[in-house]
Parts: structure tokens; C-alpha cells; sequence
């Protein structure tokens, strides 16, 4: 992200581009690459470590992020097309004092083993109870078909959306 | 009083993980969010092909890209001796390529610069020219007359065959065969399949000059073996190098060997004098590191007209890739494939293994397994479904039959392991009544008169798991115990370490319960720290489900060198002598006057601030632990599933899983085991699988080749844990839980496809049952043998 160059010439070589963001409720201004992934500028740019980042072809999921409230992978994404843009991570989710419903869910039931793929999961399921408060079984598979768990925990995950999605209705 | 032991957190509470707090915030520590004041990025430069010498590497358009620091080849590696590394099965391993190279993905160069998108460009700007080699892909091509010689660096290495090995009883299981009624055969192939964590393999490399100490932060199930690695192969001395396994994002005998991008991190730190990262991507981790499988398996099995086994031969052709890296601690050739038929009372029984050389990637990591174990009970129980088949027999029944029985432990199996205890029986009545089965016969047979084809599948296991004892089971001569250290603080809190290592088992949650088991210091007062080869005791890390049964024993046993010494701190507090109190769960008291008491909190500051006389301060103490056995748990796994005759798609329409492992400490932590081993099961049945074309290439590269379940497809589960036969040795009669159900659950899946298709004559379909294949055996009529075909390039 920062380069120090030995002189003038190697320098001018690499374009950079100024891009404004808000990531967790955080305004932001990077200077990136255009090729740079979303999810470095949010590793290392923003050092925000808890988006993870699992393959090179966008199938695992574990980036998943929220921009602008949907779901998205963030090595699928360049840093540049989040100019203007609004980013949620896992970091944002809790809140000074209290746990988001799905942390607790997930942590009540069993819903995470090695860790890696919990984040993605998590704000894959954010993004499904924004828009479906009540989601079944299957609308919880579904919605996270684009997220790979490895340990794998499938079962007790969806448990753990359901339990959060009951809480977030106030019925826990 | 005597403290609640579930409201403390003990054995058999369902404790919420501690783990979880960090990764549901998203503050976990894995090694590709550690970052070090001036540290530089390392990426490799792999082959595209599978065998070709390299004529000559030109690294000069790399080294002019602003910002790279080194770039090193081979030739470097060997100027330095460090071309080539020993591998775990005792052969060499490449480096960095520089004769030629073995397979797709072998690591021919590193460069470490600025930023990793800076040394991902300097690799592709390095010119290798290749000449290219002919290609073994299969043991059949390996042994073939005239086959190019793979290991040509390799004294004494004429040919591509690595070992010819035999276990059991030739003449005995010969002369069972000629009393025979009925003899079964089956032939089938296990498929190449990678573990594939989702977080991949890297290391932070960190030489500090100044110190001379090396720190390597490292994804990596086994510090204490990588640190003697590191020692033996960069002769630095051991005391100056520290491994630390920060968290891991997921193992499975991924992250068990040592691996060519760890040695070069390392000596680019060296080098460099900076910190240096590598992290690898996706397609190196899946077409370079520890795949699993790869192996043909043949046998037949002498039947007497009754049912009774009489005799079992099995041959495995192995496949092992370029280099023969197995990661396995056994003096056997093939890890413990001889574990076959170990529930079953067979007199008698041979087996011959043939590993060869192959232009693929090497490995053979034990997949959520215990070395080979995997395969050898699908071997069995395809095999044994093929015999009941044969033989007319209900597939319960036969099973039933030939278990060892409950009262006939401790039994030798036919190749000579000693199994200690089970309830097999049990355990198939409990399974068989979760899914109905008569009832189940019953539906399937009216379906298939209105041509719907239902299948039930039945498998059964045991898995040596636990690795040693240490006179059998050593790694490069170290020998296979584990270890726990347990410091009891003045205010009763306490700290574990172990020399093994978590990467989603929950050990941190898990080892509080068993000191909370054996001193009643509750859970929630006890923090669990490994993976750091500075603090924590020497042992050999978590891999074949062996935490619990070793270093588990290790914990619950420095427990009990703690009571001891609290129990004399215990007789001068109360002023008696030792031999007047007694021991409830947290608390001594005089036997003649149990109302007076100390917990062992009081015990703890008196270790520290009121020992007697001559009483040597404080409460900590170190435990290592060498188990007299492995721990056998057994389980059963039934599958209903149905199959749509005009496409060959597959539903399972229910999973029964009734797992015997003994004591279970934590039983959610526990059933999480369950079902993550159950969904592998079903991904290596349905889906998983890695193959390569004539050329090499490999099929299979990443996520969008190499499928991998999601919560769509994969199936729900109904766990049973009602049958509990406590491990005769362990001091708290537990048994390893972690892969049970990866290692018994594909025979289920598979043997209920082949079921729903029995009217076809269809004795096998090799995995994955991808619905073109069972399309092709319901079409056909034929077996449908091998890995996927794929077309050339």
C-alpha cells in the first residue's frame, strides 16, 4: 500500500488513484492502485483483519462484506469501485457493549469451529435477515450457498441464523 | 461441600466455546493478519508442467521491477544445501526445482519485494525453459515397461516403485480360501482429494541479527516437529528458533508437513534480515501441498455359506506422487491401511501395498484421518456389502454376525492391532431402529414397483486413533507422546499448556473441562494456551484425532500430580496427617469430620504463602504422557437416499450417526465433530474429487474444479451418542472423535446408491457418485470404475 521507490521514474510507473469510503460507519480517504482488491485495502489498508480471504476465484466467501447493505465478496471487488461507497464489516458488527444477535447466535450454537469462514458467514446472513426477517431453513441455505465452511458446521450455522433472526424479532 | 461438576464446566457440560469470543468479532489471529515492522512479501514461481528439465532459469527482468528485494532459485537453494529437504516417510522432497521438474505446481522460484502484488508480477517476469518429459499419471503407467524414471536424483532408484510391502498371514488366509463356499471380490478406487482448509499455508518468517533467534509465526498443526525440521534442515541451533502457531483457519492434515514456501520465508529472512511473509493462493495450496487418497484397492473375502468371514485378501496400488512425503508416524509402509476388518472376527487375512512414484503432487496427508484409515474402511465396508450381496444375507445381518463381540475384548485383529473395547452390536440395533429399517425395507420395496429406486446404506468403523504409544509410533525417530503443564496461580486460577495444537477442535474451551473434572477449578477460571514452542511442553500437535487421547490423558494426568501436592498442603492446613482426608470433587476434608475442609483454591495460596517445612513452593507441575494404546471408537453411519432413474441425481433423505467414542468431555464440541466429519463424508461420495489429464495438468486447481459442499446440498443429521463404552486406558475413557465420521461415512453414502441400483447388477461405482456416473451404471448396467476421464489438453 505504501512504497517507498528508489527514484522518480519507478515511482511515476505505479497509478494511483484517491478514492473516498465509509467502512463501519467511518469516513475514509485511500490513495490505491486501480488493480488493488477491495478485500486488501480492507486488511491492509484499513487493517481491518477480520475479513478473510480464502481462494482466488471468489468461491469460499469467507471476504464477504457488506456494501452499501448487500452482500459482496470483497476479492471480487477492486478497492477503486468502492469510491462513494459504504463498507460493513465483521468489526462493525458489535456494538460498544453488546454482541450483534448473529455473534450470539453463532457462538450459542456451535455455529463456528475453526473461525475462518465466520465472518463471511456472518455478514452473508446479515444481509439475508436485513431483507428476510424470517427466513426458513432453506432460505438460510440458500443464502449462504455462496459461503464455504470447511469444519464443516453447515447445520449448526443455519441453526445460529435462526436463533439470531428469532432475537432480532424479539422473540428470545 | 462438593462443587457441582456440570455448573463448573466439567465432563459432560456442553460449555459455550471461550474460542468463539475472538472469532465472532473478528479478532482472531490468524498468520496472514500478523504484521511485522519492515516485513516483505514472498510469492513462488511453479511449474505449469508436470515433467520437463529445466534448461535454464533467467531471473534478471524480475530482480529490475522496482521493489523486489531477492530472488531466489534452485541453484541459490543448492549453493546453500538446502535444494532438498527430508520429507516425513524418509525420502527428499525439492525445494526449489533444479534438475528438473515433477509435477504441475512444483516451486521453481521465490521473490520476495515490497508488496505481494509487486512479487507476484517479478515471478512472471522470470524465464524458465523446459524441456519437456514424458508423464506418469497412474501406478499402472509408473511400473509400465520402459516408463521414464521420476526420481533419476535418487541413488539406487531404478524404477518408479517406492515399496512392496505385506502385512498379515499368506499361507494361513491361502488355505482359508480353499475351504471357501463363497468367495466375494471387489475392486474400487479411492480418488485424489485435497483436506483444503480454507485459509491455505503461509508463514511470517522473522531472523533477528541481533538475537540471532529465528521466530516463524506459521500455519501449522505440529510446532514442535516443524521446529526439529527447521533445526535439522537449516542446522540452526534449536534453541534459537521459535514456532509459533498462531490460529489456524482450519488443519485437517493439511498443515502437518513442512513445505518448500516455509523453508524459502525462512531463508529469505535470513538473507534479508527483515520479517517475511508468504501466504499462499488457493491453486498453489491445492495443486502443491498434501493431497489424500490416491490409491486402487482390490480384494476378496472367504465366505462359508452361512455368513461366517473365514479369510480377507486385499492388494493397494498407491499412488503417491512426485515425492513420497506421507505424513504418517507409523513404521508401516502405508500408514495403518491394516486397520481394515478390525470390527469383524476374521481368523485370518493378507495384504499387499505397492506405492509408486507419479508426475503428480506429493502428499498423502491423512484427510481427516488416521493415516490410510480412510480408505481402508471404505475397502471394508464396500467389501462387505459386496459379500452380503453375494451371499443373499441381509446387509445388518451379516454385520451383525461377524462383529467381534462385546465380551470377547481385548481381540486381536487379523493383521494384529489389539482392539480393547465396543459394543458393536449395540451400536447397529441403535442406528438400525433410528432409521426403521424394516419399515425402510419395506417402503423401498413398493417404491420399486413404482419405479422409484430408494437405497439404504449401512457402514461401520473403528478407528486406531491416538497415535503412540511411542515403542510403535515415532516421527523421524521422535517418538509419539504428547504433553500438558499445568500452573495453579495463588488465587486458585490457572493456566494450561499442551503440545498440542487447536484448529477448530476447541481445545481452549475443552482442556479447562478436564481441570475442572480433576480439581473442580472452574472452567471459566482456567485459560489454555498452545502453540507457541517457547512456552508450551514438547509434543506433537493435533492430527489423527489424537488431542484428546493423548494430549487430553496429559492434561487430566498433571491434574492429578496437582492434587497430589494439594493434598499434603491440604493435611497441614487442616493439621492432619495426609492419610486422614479424603477427596470430593474440589474440596479435601478430614474423613472423621467431612464439615472440615479446604478447597483447592485455599490449597493453591497455600502453595505460595503457607507450605510447610521443607515443602517446596508453588502449584505447577508438567505432565507427558504415553498412551498403552491406541483408542478404538466405533461407529455407525446409515444412509437413506433415492435416486432419480432418468438423470442419476442423488437425494439423501436421512443420516443416522451413532458414534461410541467413549467418555465424551464436551458433547457439543463433540457433535460438531460429528457432523463436519459426516459432510466431508458426503462431499468425497457425491462430489470431491482431483484428477489430472495425460499431461499432468491438474483438474481440479480451485474452487470452481474442486467442489466442495455448501449448506445447500449438504444434508441434515441425526446424531446418536447413547452407546458409551469408556476406553479401558484413558484416564478418563475417552477416545478420539474428530474424523470418525469422514473415515466411516462415505462406505454409507456410496453403499446406499448402490443399493437403490441393485436391480441393475451394479456391484460399483467409484467416487464421486457424480450423477453422470450413476447415470452411465443404470444405463449400461456396468460397473463404472476410476477417477473421472478427462479429456487431454
Amino acid at each position: 500500500m505504501t512504497m517507498v521507490y528508489e527514484d522518480d521514474e519507478a515511482a511515476s510507473d505505479v497509478p494511483v488513484r484517491k478514492i473516498r469510503f465509509t467502512i463501519n460507519g467511518q469516513k475514509k480517504i485511500a490513495e490505491v492502485e486501480p488493480r488493488l482488491l477491495l478485500s486488501h485495502l480492507i486488511r491492509r489498508g484499513a487493517g481491518l483483519t477480520g475479513t478473510h480471504m480464502g481462494c482466488d476465484t471468489t468461491n469460499c466467501g469467507a471476504c464477504t462484506v457488506l456494501v452499501d447493505g448487500a452482500a459482496v465478496k470483497s476479492c471480487t471487488m477492486l478497492a477503486v469501485q468502492a469510491d462513494g461507497h459504504s463498507i460493513e464489516t465483521v468489526e462493525g458488527l458489535a456494538s460498544a457493549s453488546e454482541l450483534h444477535p448473529l455473534q450470539e447466535g453463532f457462538k450459542q450454537e456451535h455455529g463456528l469451529q475453526c473461525g475462518f469462514c465466520t465472518p463471511g458467514m456472518m455478514m452473508a446472513a446479515k444481509a439475508l435477515l436485513a431483507r428476510n426477517p424470517d427466513p426458513t431453513e432453506e432460505d438460510i441455505r440458500w443464502a449462504l450457498s455462496g459461503n464455504l465452511c470447511r469444519c464443516t458446521g453447515y447445520q449448526n450455522i443455519v441453526k445460529s441464523v435462526l436463533w439470531a433472526a428469532a432475537k432480532m424479532r424479539g422473540e428470545r | 461441600m462438593k462443587v457441582d461438576e456440570i455448573k463448573i464446566g466439567g465432563i459432560g457440560a456442553s460449555r459455550k466455546r471461550v474460542e468463539d469470543d475472538r472469532f465472532i468479532r473478528g479478532k482472531g489471529n490468524y498468520t496472514d493478519d500478523i504484521v511485522l515492522p519492515g516485513m516483505l512479501h514472498m510469492e513462488i514461481l511453479r511449474s505449469p508442467l508436470a515433467h520437463a528439465r529445466i534448461k535454464s532459469i533467467d531471473t534478471s527482468k524480475a530482480w529490475d521491477i522496482p521493489g523486489v528485494h531477492l530472488v531466489m532459485t534452485g541453484e541459490m537453494m543448492a549453493s546453500r544445501n538446502l535444494a532438498w529437504m527430508p520429507t516425513l516417510s524418509y525420502d527428499t522432497q525439492a525445494v526449489l526445482a533444479t534438475d528438473k521438474v515433477r509435477f504441475q505446481g512444483q516451486e521453481v522460484a521465490c521473490v520476495i519485494a515490497d508488496d505481494p502484488y509487486i512479487a507476484k508480477d517479478a515471478c512472471e517476469a522470470i524465464e524458465v525453459d523446459y524441456e519437456l518429459l514424458p508423464v506418469i499419471v497412474n501406478p499402472d503407467q509408473a511400473v509400465a515397461e520402459g516408463a521414464p524414471v521420476i526420481r533419476d536424483d535418487k541413488e539406487n532408484q531404478p524404477d518408479n516403485v517406492i515399496y512392496n510391502w505385506e502385512v498379515g498371514d499368506k499361507t494361513g488366509t491361502d488355505r482359508a480360501f480353499e475351504q471357501a463356499d463363497v468367495i466375494s471380490k471387489l475392486e474400487l478406487h479411492y480418488p485424489r482429494s485435497h483436506p483444503s482448509p480454507i485459509e491455505c499455508c503461509g508463514s511470517v518468517a522473522d531472523f533477528n541479527r541481533a538475537t540471532s533467534k529465528l521466530t516463524v509465526y506459521m500455519t501449522t498443526q505440529a510446532p514442535h516437529i516443524i521446529r526439529a525440521a527447521v533445526a535439522m534442515v537449516a542446522e540452526l541451533p534449536e534453541h534459537m528458533i521459535r514456532i509459533v502457531s498462531p490460529d489456524i483457519g482450519g488443519g485437517f492434515g493439511n498443515k502437518v508437513p513442512v513445505y518448500p514456501g516455509y523453508v524459502c520465508s525462512i531463508l529469505a529472512s535470513i538473507l534479508l534480515e527483515r520479517p517475511v511473509k508468504w501466504i499462499e493462493d488457493k491453486s498453489g495450496n491445492l495443486i502443491s501441498t498434501g493431497f489424500a487418497r490416491d490409491i486402487y484397492l482390490k480384494g476378496e473375502m472367504a465366505l462359508r455359506r452361512d455368513g461366517k468371514i473365514l479369510a480377507v485378501r486385499m492388494h493397494t496400488d498407491a499412488d503417491h506422487g512426485a515425492f513420497f512425503s506421507d505424513a504418517q508416524p507409523s513404521k508401516f509402509k502405508l500408514g495403518l491401511i491394516h486397520s481394515a476388518f478390525a470390527a469383524y472376527d476374521i481368523p485370518v487375512a493378507h495384504l499387499t501395498a505397492r506405492g509408486t512414484y507419479s508426475n503428480k503432487a506429493p502428499g498423502g496427508v491423512a484427510y481427516r484421518c488416521s493415516f490410510r484409515v480412510t480408505e481402508a474402511m471404505f475397502f471394508q465396508e464396500r467389501m462387505v456389502q459386496a459379500a452380503a450381496t453375494d451371499l443373499g444375507m441381509d446387509q445388518a445381518e451379516f454385520r451383525r454376525m461377524n462383529f467381534v463381540r462385546d465380551d470377547d475384548f481385548p481381540h486381536r485383529t487379523p493383521f494384529g492391532f489389539l482392539t480393547d473395547s465396543g459394543q458393536y452390536a449395540k451400536c447397529l440395533e441403535v442406528g438400525l431402529k433410528a432409521i426403521n429399517y424394516q419399515d425402510f425395507r419395506k417402503k423401498q420395496a413398493e417404491a420399486r414397483e413404482r419405479g422409484r429406486l430408494l437405497g439404504l446404506g449401512i457402514s461401520t468403523m473403528t478407528e486406531p486413533l491416538g497415535a503412540g504409544n511411542s515403542r510403535e509410533y515415532d516421527i523421524l525417530g521422535i517418538k509419539m507422546f504428547d504433553s500438558a503443564e499445568l500452573k495453579v496461580h495463588m488465587t486458585g486460577k490457572a493456566i494450561v499448556r499442551t503440545g498440542a495444537r487447536t484448529q477448530g477442535q476447541g481445545h481452549e474451551t475443552t482442556w479447562a473441562q478436564i481441570v475442572a473434572h480433576e480439581l473442580g477449578i472452574p472452567a471459566e477460571d482456567v485459560v489454555v494456551e498452545e502453540g507457541d514452542t517457547d512456552t508450551a511442553p514438547f509434543g506433537m500437535g493435533t492430527y489423527a484425532s489424537r488431542s484428546t487421547p493423548v494430549a487430553g490423558a496429559a492434561v487430566a494426568m498433571v491434574c492429578r500430580k496437582i492434587r497430589a501436592k494439594a493434598r499434603r498442603l491440604a493435611a497441614h492446613l487442616l493439621e492432619v496427617s495426609e492419610e486422614d482426608i479424603d477427596w470430593e470433587l474440589g474440596r479435601f476434608y478430614v474423613r472423621s469430620a467431612p464439615d472440615r475442609g479446604v478447597t483447592i483454591q485455599e490449597c493453591a495460596l497455600a502453595a505460595y504463602s503457607n507450605m510447610p517445612d521443607g515443602m517446596e513452593p508453588g502449584l505447577e507441575n508438567t505432565a507427558y504422557y504415553d498412551p498403552p494404546n491406541l483408542t478404538w471408537p466405533f461407529a455407525v453411519y446409515i444412509v437413506t437416499v433415492e435416486v432419480d432413474p432418468a438423470t442419476g441425481v442423488w437425494d439423501v433423505l436421512s443420516t443416522v450417526a451413532v458414534d461410541d467414542c467413549g467418555v465424551r468431555i464436551n458433547p457439543m464440541i463433540v457433535e460438531g465433530q460429528i457432523m463436519g466429519g459426516l459432510t466431508e463424508a458426503y462431499a468425497m461420495a457425491s462430489m470431491q474429487f482431483i484428477t489430472f489429464d495425460a499431461d499432468g495438468n491438474c483438474v481440479g486447481s480451485n474452487y470452481m474444479d474442486y467442489l466442495l459442499p455448501t449448506a445447500w446440498e449438504t444434508p441434515g443429521y441425526e446424531l446418536h451418542s447413547e452407546v458409551v463404552t469408556p476406553c479401558p486406558h484413558h484416564p478418563l475413557g475417552a477416545k478420539g472423535i474428530g474424523e470418525c465420521a469422514a473415515v466411516g461415512g462415505p462406505a454409507a453414502f456410496v453403499n446406499a446408491v448402490i443399493d437403490a441400483i441393485s436391480q441393475t447388477g451394479v456391484r460399483n461405482i467409484d467416487m464421486p457418485l457424480l450423477p453422470d456416473r450413476v447415470w452411465e451404471a443404470l444405463e449400461t448396467g456396468r460397473d463404472v470404475s476410476g477417477a473421472p476421464p478427462v479429456k487431454s489438453s
